[in-house]
């Protein structure tokens, strides 16, 4: 199947989200060619000619009724494959081995782990094959959870916890831009997503995770982390 | 009905009595023709205002943070680099203007003035005075808009959607005065806008010539029926929710803001309450074109004329439920979430009705390819990829990836420019010889059709491709990103395509002037079309008709019907076994 431009999918629930889009796509795509042949066939076919006269007709009720019902039925069930999808990603959040906190301000991530005063800016270490709880906060304005690899989207909202989930099946570093308008920095409002295997996320949160540990130097397979600062 | 004619033909003769002055000929007039001009220069001027800053927006993704050419005289600081929030600025008042100062006056504003009282054979508006009050309190809603790039801290950068608190809160984007600015200058255009729907809605029910019944209308009729009732009901909530807004700003209310107890959804809920009916707002006026378009060059009646009334009044009850399909991802509760899904997908029936029915009368017919045609074709088929993409939206799972991309910015511009825009298009060549009395001209129309329709893909086309790559709405740099790199030529390509449309809109503006003033002499009937407003002369004089009201004896598609010798039918001719029995 081709990606059709998407990127490359590394998370559980992104694979339901690619089935449904290129189911679409292909719905879309081929009801796209079938009106536009047979409008241009009419255009070519109808045009003004001598000789030709006008076909006087009003309609046609079995027509009608065809070109209502057929795509009526056809969102029908994309409605009913879309429905359980959406209950699964968003309603439900699966049984979590981790816990996440996450509160954006103009214009950074605040990553804050369970247990450990560490505020890491525009970053967030988690590992591979688990269930990940995201709790989203904003202290300022509504900031937009956006990894696109992730097929992952939420609004953070001031005022509000919401939480969320994700599971990714691959290690690698993610890029996690922020996906609302939220001001004049909010291009470049970005943090990256280090997704590490079991072994190495132990290591990690050894190194940076310790109860009262101050943060420490970067790990080695990391970037620097930032001070907190106003955006570059 | 003879007593309404009559007091009709009282004013007729009263009105011979005194020639009005040039102030109340041109400027305050009461003529509904007079104030569809006024607002169709009012939506054209800010046209080239709205396009001039999406080319300024289109400069920065391709080449960021350049010079824009031309506007080093402006932003002198920087010598015509903009910055972040000045490009906020800029795609803020993009949307807003094209939205609220161009697509609604054109539209809604001068083709149902225009087309409404000619087309079902009244004289003028129910209410002349609040007609002219409603274009003047509109075209002040604009020069306050307009006088929002002039203070200080720039105008309103909250994207038009103006989400709060990011709107509500002047330190979170630096914007001060140019926010309440907006703020005002919305809540009078929606004064304004009430007027004229209440107008409309009044002069419809009221002031319908004999015989023309409610299924006997022109489908554009009933198009900007539903459309003035969708305004009535829609604006004032837009109205309150952006005084809620100003207030919060400036008077320390927390409608919307958290740390006074506010909710920031609270804006969203009204803001889409509002803004989903107003899509429909923005595409049934340009439905109702095409609807009236197709036929006349097709010559032969609208297929499935009940099919396409209906489905535009199923359209208009279900507008009202769907609005929360922009909102799956705001942290809504999920569960709503399901329940906008299933009203979005049934939305799109009445869609694919229309699209049906627009083919069908196209089927068999004796296809004229004039410029109005071409356009009206233009919309069906610009319509049609629209919708289409609209579908990805309303699969919620897909909408999580896509929402807030470049897939949104392609839709609404396949559906509010290849849509309203082009049955603008198709409306001013249509109408433009029953409005100023001189046909256009037909090669330059062709030299702005052919550029506009390719460029105007060429530019949209390639925002689902991106959209898809995952490139956000509203980022002033795509190269600050790393996954969008390797993408970042489509933003050329779709820039250089801009500054072609933006070109390919010279010769429009070379004709329309050239023709306003030096065009043929239109006849009164140019497209040998059977509805109401081509039995009044070229330009319709004060009260259109002569001292009698046109009668209506049958529908308005008539062509090629077997009872005439000639293609068309006006809904004017008696029937002929009763022609002179009912003749009088």
């Amino acid at each position: 199947m081709l990606d059709w431009w998407l990127p490359p999918n590394v998370s559980t629930f992104g694979q339901e989200i690619d089935w449904l889009f290129h189911l679409i796509y292909y719905i879309t795509g081929v009801t796209f060619v079938l009106v536009f042949v047979t409008m241009l066939a009419f255009v070519i076919i109808y045009r003004d000619r001598p000789g030709r006269t006008a076909r006087y007709t009003h309609g046609s009720t079995p027509l009608e009724i065809a070109w209502t019902v057929v795509p009526a039925l056809i969102l029908v069930i994309l409605t009913m494959l879309s429905v359980p999808a959406w209950s699964r990603i968003n309603m439900h959040v699966p049984p979590a081995d981790f816990d996440v906190n996450v509160t954006a301000k103009q214009f950074n991530w605040q990553v804050n782990y369970p247990g450990s005063d560490t505020v890491f800016l525009d970053e967030m270490h988690v590992p591979v094959n688990k269930v990940i709880r995201v709790h989203l906060r904003s202290q300022d304005v509504i900031h937009s959870f956006f990894v696109p690899q992730f097929r992952m989207k939420q609004d953070a909202v001031p005022g509000r916890e919401l939480v969320r989930w994700f599971e990714v099946m691959k290690p690698g570093k993610y890029e996690w831009p922020c996906a609302e308008l939220c001001g004049f920095g909010h291009s470049g409002m970005r943090g990256w997503i280090y997704v590490h295997t079991p072994a190495e996320y132990a290591k990690w949160a050894a190194e940076n995770l310790r109860a009262g540990a101050k943060p420490a130097a970067a790990p080695p397979e990391a970037e620097p982390k930032k001070e907190e600062k106003p955006k570059k | 009905m003879s007593a309404s004619s009559a007091t009709a033909h009282a004013h007729v003769e009263h009105a011979g009595h005194h020639e009005l002055g040039f102030v109340r000929t041109y400027v305050f007039s009461t003529d509904h023709k007079m104030i569809a001009r006024q607002f169709l220069f009012l939506g054209l001027f800010m046209m080239i205002i709205g396009g001039l800053l999406a080319l300024i927006v289109r400069w920065q993704l391709a080449w960021p943070e350049t010079a824009v050419p031309g506007l080093g005289a402006i932003l002198k600081e920087t010598g015509g680099i903009l910055e972040p929030s000045t490009y906020n600025m800029a795609f803020t008042m993009h949307a807003t203007i094209m939205i609220f100062f161009v697509i609604m006056p054109i539209l809604a504003g001068s083709f149902g003035n225009f087309c409404i009282p000619l087309m079902i054979g009244a004289r003028d508006m129910a209410f002349p005075f609040l007609n002219m009050l409603s274009f003047w309190v509109t075209a002040s809603a604009g020069v306050i808009m307009l006088s929002g790039f002039f203070v200080e801290g720039g105008h309103a950068a909250a994207g038009w959607t103006s989400y709060a608190p990011l709107s509500a809160v002047p330190s979170y984007t630096g914007v001060n005065w140019g926010q309440n600015i907006w703020c005002i200058s919305l809540f009078i255009m929606g004064i304004g806008s009430m007027m004229g729907s209440i107008n409309y809605i009044t002069t419809i029910i009221n002031m319908r010539a004999p015989g023309m019944r409610l299924f006997r209308m022109p489908l554009v009729v009933w198009s900007l029926f539903i459309t003035a009732i969708l305004l009535l009901l829609a604006l004032p909530v837009l109205t309150s929710a952006v005084a809620m807004l100003l207030f919060d700003r400036t008077l320390g209310t927390s409608w919307f803001r958290p740390s006074g107890g506010g909710e920031p959804l609270l804006w969203q809920h009204l803001f889409w309450y509002f803004g989903h009916p107003e899509v429909y707002i923005l595409i049934l006026p340009a439905m109702g074109i095409a609807s009236e378009i197709l036929p006349v060059f097709s010559r032969k009646p609208i297929f499935g004329y009940h099919a396409m009334a209906f489905s535009m009044i199923s359209i208009a009850f279900l507008s009202w439920v769907v609005y929360g399909h922009h909102m799956f991802v705001s942290g809504m509760n999920p569960a709503l979430g399901m329940a906008f899904t299933v009203t979005t997908m049934i939305i799109a029936v009445p869609s694919a009705i229309k699209t049906f029915n627009w083919l069908g009368t196209l089927w068999g017919g004796r296809i004229q390819f004039t410029v109005p045609m071409l356009n009206a074709l233009a919309f069906v088929s610009m319509f049609v990829i629209g919708g289409l993409s609209g579908i990805f939206m309303a699969s919620t799972p897909v909408d999580i990836y896509i929402q807030d991309t470049y897939f949104i910015v392609a839709h609404i511009h396949y559906v509010v420019f290849g849509g309203s825009i082009f049955g603008a298009f198709a409306a001013i060549y249509y109408w433009f010889p029953k409005m100023f009395g001189r046909m256009m001209n037909t090669t330059l129309g062709h030299l702005h059709f052919w550029p506009t329709f390719v460029f105007f893909n060429c530019t949209f086309f390639p925002m689902h491709i991106i959209g898809v790559g995952g490139q956000m709405r509203r980022i002033y740099n795509p190269m600050q990103y790393e996954f969008l790199q390797h993408q970042q030529h489509w933003n050329v390509f779709i820039t250089v395509s801009a500054l072609c449309l933006g070109l390919g809109q010279i010769p429009f503006v070379v004709n329309f002037f050239w023709s306003l003033f030096a065009g043929l002499k239109a006849p009164m009937n140019p497209w040998n079309a059977n509805t109401l407003e081509w039995t009044a002369p070229s330009p319709p004089p004060h009260l259109n008709w002569g001292p009698t009201l046109p009668t209506v004896y049958r529908g308005p598609y008539e062509y090629s019907s077997p009872e005439s010798k000639e293609d068309w039918l006006p809904q004017t001719a008696p029937p002929v076994a009763a022609a002179g029995a009912r003749r009088h």
